[in-house]
């Protein structure tokens, strides 16, 4: 199978959730493909690498690049030299693709030929030349590097009047850490650059030589908002792995919990939006109806964020018929209150004067810089897997993609308004049409196997790729955050805002620091 | 505007009593002399620091704000940096690109200070353990005074938590301005 008239031979994979397809490529072909691929206006999914010199000399290291074609899933790899590995830097098609070489350079000390040469996981925290991703590099304790106080190359505004405000890693608020450096004119944004890495735990390294089951829990954890979404992509991927196929019902389980953990952030973010433009009563107000629907979720499933309720082969949770009246007397009540809130927002000046033209990425700057999820689809890209390549439930429930053109803070505080009604529809028909039928199936780790998994989570697309060893435990795996592509088009939204308007903006986007610190 | 005032009477008073302090959690006794307790028990002012956590317990700390459990009518409130703050409420395994700074807000603490560690990472390290980039559990970086488990743990565990933080050493008198006792605040509606 060819795609976009690109001479590269690629092989469908058996038993992938979303039609996937891999090949193995060489420099002039993966620049070839990503420039056929940008043309073709799809996108770059996800960037990461793996270490093959232990089972496969002709690999030494390896390049994996995913992208979004229009018929699935195209990955393809590129080998790279064990001596002074280094592969071509994708950046120019996909500015999202920089950071993620920095990281992978970090991590197995693979190197892009070009552009941004900044380290971007590691801090000054341990060596340059400590790859914990190579499989000969030994495990150290915390204590065996002393952690210093990194002196990071910003770039630098000069101008009379440009002053910098730096502004963490720790925040002034209950928020991740990360750090922001703005180069302000009095209150204007000239520029704005982002240093993370602060959460880095070490997750790829983790998941090393984990069971299925148990990599099934890490997943969950790479950030605790997405939980869901992370752990159905890793059980898509695992049950690839094993040849198995979830339960029926399994499946249209998920899609309820997936769209419970959807409402649940977009209720969250739309309070906290109105708290930022000082309007408590909307953070009151959604965090009340947000505590309402968690609370449901624990005394239906055990868990009030979800965790752990999807698992390889299914799901550990299952529906009787109280729940699901329970379910559908919530849906109506949140459809009421939420529409009432919504009257509230739409008429309120002070809020839509703050929300308007706030931190806006323009559709055309939106397509340039591959922005997905959410804040894309505010920004006019039409970017939802749930719509563009449908798993199971949804290839039945035919899901309504949200989509606004503005990409202010107003067109993302809409589309999360049409996404819960829109989800409160989608749950309402999950818990009527579910099948009968068992909720797992035995899953058994297969060795040598690789498989994707590729679920739309409620940030955006949630991308992983896992691999198991000879021993059939996990080998490595790569889980992929939206908020990658996202976070970029943030240093852009805030050019020319005011200073004091970075939160708002910041909010409307809500993006990961865990998730793509890994 | 008229809607915005019919939805808040509407919705009225929902807040609920809050938990009494769970002794269990405390990882050390009671450093801090009742007389200073008094003083905190009335006013106590946390800062929160995500030491390198998925984010599952910000979402759990954010909804003590909301109106069922209310902890600001508790006399509790967050503040925007440790210099303003009596505790601190950390949550993550600390990584080690954080290590510095948790060390560095600790010391911008003024005494006499606490420090809450939140979540089964926070107690132990959890699921990430200890690793070139993990550091393990908060107190193998700060000194803990209270430890709260739980992925996460709830709303309810989390001022269980906070509580026994700020509850008198076992054995000694009970404070009757102590939080867990006082009961009186909740009735005051706060318009």
């Amino acid at each position: 199978m060819q795609f976009l008239d690109q001479p590269i031979e690629f092989t469908l994979q058996r038993d992938h959730a979303t039609p996937t397809w891999a090949a193995r490529v060489d420099a002039p072909g993966l620049l070839a493909f990503c420039a056929a691929v940008h043309a073709a206006e799809r996108r770059l999914v996800a960037l990461w690498g793996s270490d093959e010199r232990d089972r496969d000399a002709d690999l030494g290291y390896a390049l994996h690049v995913a992208f979004d074609l229009a018929e699935g899933l195209a990955c393809l790899t590129l080998p790279l030299a064990t001596e002074n590995p280094e592969f071509p830097d994708l950046s120019l098609p996909f500015p999202a693709a920089e950071r993620m070489q920095r990281a992978l350079r970090d991590l197995l000390g693979v190197r892009p030929d070009a552009g941004d040469q900044r380290p971007w996981l590691r801090h000054a925290n341990w060596p340059a030349d400590y790859y914990p991703l190579r499989r000969d590099t030994p495990d150290v304790t915390p204590a065996h590097f002393a952690a210093t106080n990194e002196e990071y190359a910003f770039v630098r505004v000069e101008g009379d009047g440009v002053h910098e405000i730096a502004v963490g890693p720790i925040h002034a608020g209950i928020i991740e850490p990360g750090h922001f450096r703005f180069s302000a004119m009095g209150e204007g944004v000239l520029r704005l650059e982002q240093r993370f890495g602060w959460v880095h735990k070490g997750i790829g390294r983790r998941f090393v030589g984990m069971g299925l089951a148990e990599g099934a829990r890490l997943a969950g954890r790479v950030s605790g908002d997405s939980t869901v979404a992370y752990a159905w992509a890793y059980s898509q991927a695992a049950e690839t792995i094993s040849g198995t196929q979830p339960p029926p019902r399994a499946l249209w389980l998920r899609a309820l919990l997936l769209e419970r953990e959807r409402v649940a952030n977009h209720l969250g973010d739309l309070g906290y939006l109105g708290n930022d433009v000082a309007l408590a009563f909307g953070l009151t107000q959604f965090m009340r109806l947000r505590e309402d629907w968690i609370r449901l979720n624990a005394r239906l499933f055990g868990h009030r964020l979800l965790m752990d309720r999807i698992v390889p082969g299914g799901v550990a949770v299952d529906l009787d018929a109280t729940g699901v009246q329970a379910i559908i007397d919530q849906c109506h009540t949140f459809r009421h209150e939420v529409r009432k809130l919504k009257a509230i927002y739409d008429e309120h000046a002070g809020l839509q004067d703050r929300f308007l033209t706030t931190g806006r990425v323009t559709p055309k700057l939106a397509r340039r810089l591959g922005v997905i999820g959410l804040a894309g689809r505010a920004s006019g890209q039409r970017w939802d897997l749930r719509c563009n390549h449908p798993c199971a439930p949804y290839d039945q429930l035919t899901p309504q993609m949200a989509i606004e053109r503005n990409g202010d803070v107003a067109a993302r505080a809409l589309v999360r308004f049409a996404e819960i009604a829109e989800s409160l529809l989608l749950i309402q028909r999950i818990v009527s049409e579910m099948p009968d039928g068992s909720v797992r199936s035995e899953i058994r780790s297969a060795a040598n196997q690789r498989a994707c998994g590729w679920i739309e989570g409620w940030r955006g697309d949630v991308f992983v790729a896992l691999e198991t060893g000879v021993d059939g435990k996990v080998r490595g795996c790569h889980c992929h955050d939206p908020s990658w592509q996202n976070w970029p088009a943030l240093e852009h939204a805030v050019i020319d805002n005011i200073v004091p308007d970075f939160p708002l903006i910041n909010k409307s986007f809500n993006l990961s620091y865990s998730g793509p610190d890994l | 505007m008229f809607p915005l005032l019919r939805q808040i009477l509407r919705t009225g008073l929902i807040s609920e009593p809050a938990p009494a302090a769970d002794e269990a959690l405390r990882a050390t006794t009671q450093r801090l002399a009742d007389a200073v307790l008094r003083q905190l028990g009335r006013a106590l002012v946390i800062r929160h620091i995500d030491a390198g956590s998925c984010n599952g317990c910000e979402l759990e700390i954010h909804a003590l704000h909301n109106a069922y459990y209310n902890l600001e009518a508790l006399g509790i409130k967050f503040a925007a940096s440790p210099r303003h703050a009596d505790l601190l409420l950390v949550t993550g395994p600390v990584a080690k690109n954080m290590e510095v700074a948790v060390k560095r807000a600790y010391a911008a603490t003024p005494e006499p200070k606490l420090v809450v560690a939140v979540g089964d990472c926070g107690c132990t390290g959890g699921i990430f353990g200890e690793s070139y980039a993990s550091c393990g559990r908060v107190g193998n970086v700060i000194p803990v005074d209270v430890s709260i488990p739980g992925c996460p743990p709830t709303p309810l565990q989390l001022m269980q938590g906070i509580l026994a933080a700020i509850s008198p050493r076992a054995g000694a008198s009970k404070s009757p301005s102590l939080l867990a006792s006082d009961w009186s605040c909740r009735c005051i509606p706060k318009l």
